[in-house]
């Protein structure tokens, strides 16, 4: 065994900062107006009104790519713990994703739980998953680490595809709506309401984080893990929190898609959906919130405003979102700046 | 010597090597509790080894290294420095695109304990935690003087006042033994004086003790109480600063490098 840690160099070799990008007009203001703990409060008061009063004037269409969306929040704002914060390469983080869901759709069909029993063995399975991947891949580079997330996410569709009691290929369907104090949660504006709340607990909860002993942790093993294990820290366990916070997040998306849709099917957690995912998180601008809540829409949203150019849009969106990273490598919220 | 069990900091017959590279050679070597000692040395002797030897970062493949006489040798870094030991790093380590006082808050992590649920849920231990934390950091800012600065982004502070945060952030540790990798490197005169200062209180006012690595002679003479001599991995002498200064081997060992003009 050789009798140095391998990461003791490293870090050495990148001491030279990127020249910041240059924000765009409008956004900086919109960051600038976010920034004052006055206006972001006001503002959040009034993006939380428009969304309780979207239903009222969305069509019954609009109103589920709306609720999509804000499950995207929710997804997005957990793989950035994971990639963002903790700066950790995630290919597979649908398999969260498809943890909560199955989880849920099992015990309800096959095992005939309650709906709301489900929820703490779905985001303990998760959290137990979260601990499969991370653990023994903490110790890797970047580069395998996302080979392995990718294969991780690969062997959940994969199994889910193959068990029985994951309802093989077709999936599960008949998942029973959830009833909350005599009320069944079944139309798509119940629905859209329940995301909303998701979206915000998410979006609080990970606000709180950020200014938190754990989420300066993240940050401290991203930017340097040997100046912050000198400080104190232990980096494999920070990154597991990660990973297991990342894990919590995706299961509770998964859940809530899964008695949303009243079937599941390995299709919905396939490679393509983490990495939609992951692109959401780097377009918004990894670890910054509200860029990454904004990459959420924008993912979602994009292609469906496109719709009028038919077969083109999707390579229209494509196209669109390169020039956005060509431009703004660091995404496009802004970093922050003296 | 004033013998082994009244030194804070032991090391005993330390080998380091990479690759067949000896590197560290049967180091013995101490620093007493509440002292401010030096260790010099020309380039490449081995200094910086012997310090991520001490933190864990390295692992020796023979010898003993002890703090308050418990083993430190195959401990991780964040265990050593929660042991009580802290450093800063010859190269500017800080956290980019944090503040100061975030920086700084990071030395605070190995002495609190919230987690992530907690902070999710804003417990009242949580948040009492929090504002500990911030006492705590914004205090060790102060005490580098440099407290004016904390909300400022720590990479864009002028390079004498980013060593600094350095040094807070190991303070913020809470450590019993400060290792400061070549503090003084990279700073003017003045800077050089305040640097003097700030090691006696760091030893005076907290009873930090202090083990420098520093390549200005002036400064080590002046700060030190003991001084150890590194060369080619070997420790070639340890004394007070007269008896170095006048060590004919330190003289030898030096020759040919520039400090020994300064030295001589
Ligand atoms: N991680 C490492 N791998 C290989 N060689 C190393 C490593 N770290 C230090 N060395 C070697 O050990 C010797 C001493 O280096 P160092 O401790 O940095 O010296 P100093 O701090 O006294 O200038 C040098 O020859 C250096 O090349
Ligand atoms: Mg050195």
């Amino acid at each position: 065994m050789l009798p140095f840690k391998t990461a003791a160099r490293r870090a050495e070799a990148q001491d030279n900062d990127p020249a910041p990008a240059r924000p765009l007009a409008g956004i900086t203001q919109l960051q600038q107006w976010f920034g004052r703990p006055a206006t972001f409060r006001g503002a959040m008061a009034g993006i939380v009104l428009l969304l309780i009063l979207g239903p009222f004037v969305f069509s019954q269409y609009i109103t589920v790519i709306m609720t999509n969306a804000l499950l995207y929040v929710v997804l997005c704002l957990g793989l950035n713990v994971v990639v963002g914060k903790a700066g950790l390469l995630d290919l597979g983080y649908a398999a969260f994703f498809a943890v909560g869901a199955y989880t849920t759709g099992i015990l309800t069909l096959q095992f005939g739980w309650n709906f709301w029993a489900s929820i703490p063995v779905a985001l303990v399975a998760a959290a137990i998953s979260g601990v499969i991947i991370g653990g023994p891949t903490l110790r890797l580079r970047s580069d395998y680490l996302a080979i392995v997330t990718l294969g991780f996410g690969e062997i959940v569709r994969f199994s889910a595809r193959n068990l029985e009691i994951t309802g093989a290929a077709s999936g599960l369907s008949g998942i029973q709506q959830p009833r909350l104090f005599g009320w069944t949660i079944d139309s798509a504006v119940d629905f859209y309401y329940v995301f909303v709340v998701l979206a915000i607990g998410a979006v609080i909860a990970s606000i709180r984080l950020s200014d938190s002993r754990i989420g300066r942790a993240w940050l401290y093993v991203r930017h340097d893990e040997d100046a912050a294990e000198a400080m104190g820290i232990n980096r494999v366990a920070v990154k597991l929190a990660a990973y297991v916070t990342g894990a919590i997040y995706g299961a509770i998306g998964g859940i809530f898609f899964a008695v949303n849709l009243g079937a599941i099917s390995p299709e919905s957690f396939s490679f393509e959906q983490s990495v939609l995912i992951l692109m959401a998180v780097i377009l918004g601008g990894m670890g910054k919130i509200p860029g990454v809540i904004l990459g959420a829409f924008i993912i979602v949203l994009g292609p469906e405003l496109l719709r009028d150019l038919g077969e083109l849009r999707l390579l229209v969106f494509a196209i669109g979102l390169l020039l956005i990273m060509l431009f703004r490598p660091s995404g496009i919220w802004p970093g922050r700046t003296q | 010597m004033s013998g082994a069990q009244k030194m804070l900091l032991n090391l005993s017959d330390v080998r380091l090597s990479f690759a067949g590279n000896t590197v560290l050679d049967h180091v013995s070597f101490g620093v007493a509790g509440g002292s401010i000692a030096s260790l010099i040395g020309p380039n490449g002797a081995g200094k910086t080894s012997l310090f991520n030897c001490i933190t864990g970062f390295y692992r020796p493949q023979s010898g003993s290294i002890t703090l308050g006489g418990e083993e430190l040798l195959r401990r991780k870094p964040h265990r050593v420095t929660q042991m009580g030991i802290a450093r800063t790093f010859q190269n500017l380590r800080l956290f980019r695109e944090m503040s100061v006082l975030e920086n700084v808050m990071a030395g605070q992590h190995c002495r609190t304990r919230a987690g992530a649920i907690s902070a999710v849920l804003r417990l009242p231990s949580q948040q009492r935690e929090e504002r500990e934390i911030r006492k705590a950091s914004e205090e060790c800012l102060d005490f580098v003087g440099i407290l004016d600065e904390a909300d400022r982004i720590a990479t864009t502070l002028a390079y004498g006042h980013q060593r600094r945060v350095e040094i807070a952030r190991a303070l913020a540790t809470q450590p019993k033994l400060l290792l400061l990798d070549e503090p003084a490197a990279g700073l003017n005169a003045g800077e050089k004086a305040t640097l003097i200062d700030l090691i006696r209180r760091i030893r005076d006012e907290r009873g930090v003790a202090v083990l420098l690595i520093e390549h200005d002679m002036g400064l080590v003479m002046k700060v030190s109480e003991r001084i150890s001599v590194l060369d080619h991995g070997a420790m070639i002498s340890e004394g007070r600063p007269d008896e170095i200064r006048a060590d004919p081997k330190v003289i030898e060992a030096y020759l040919g490098q520039d400090e020994a003009e300064e030295l001589l």
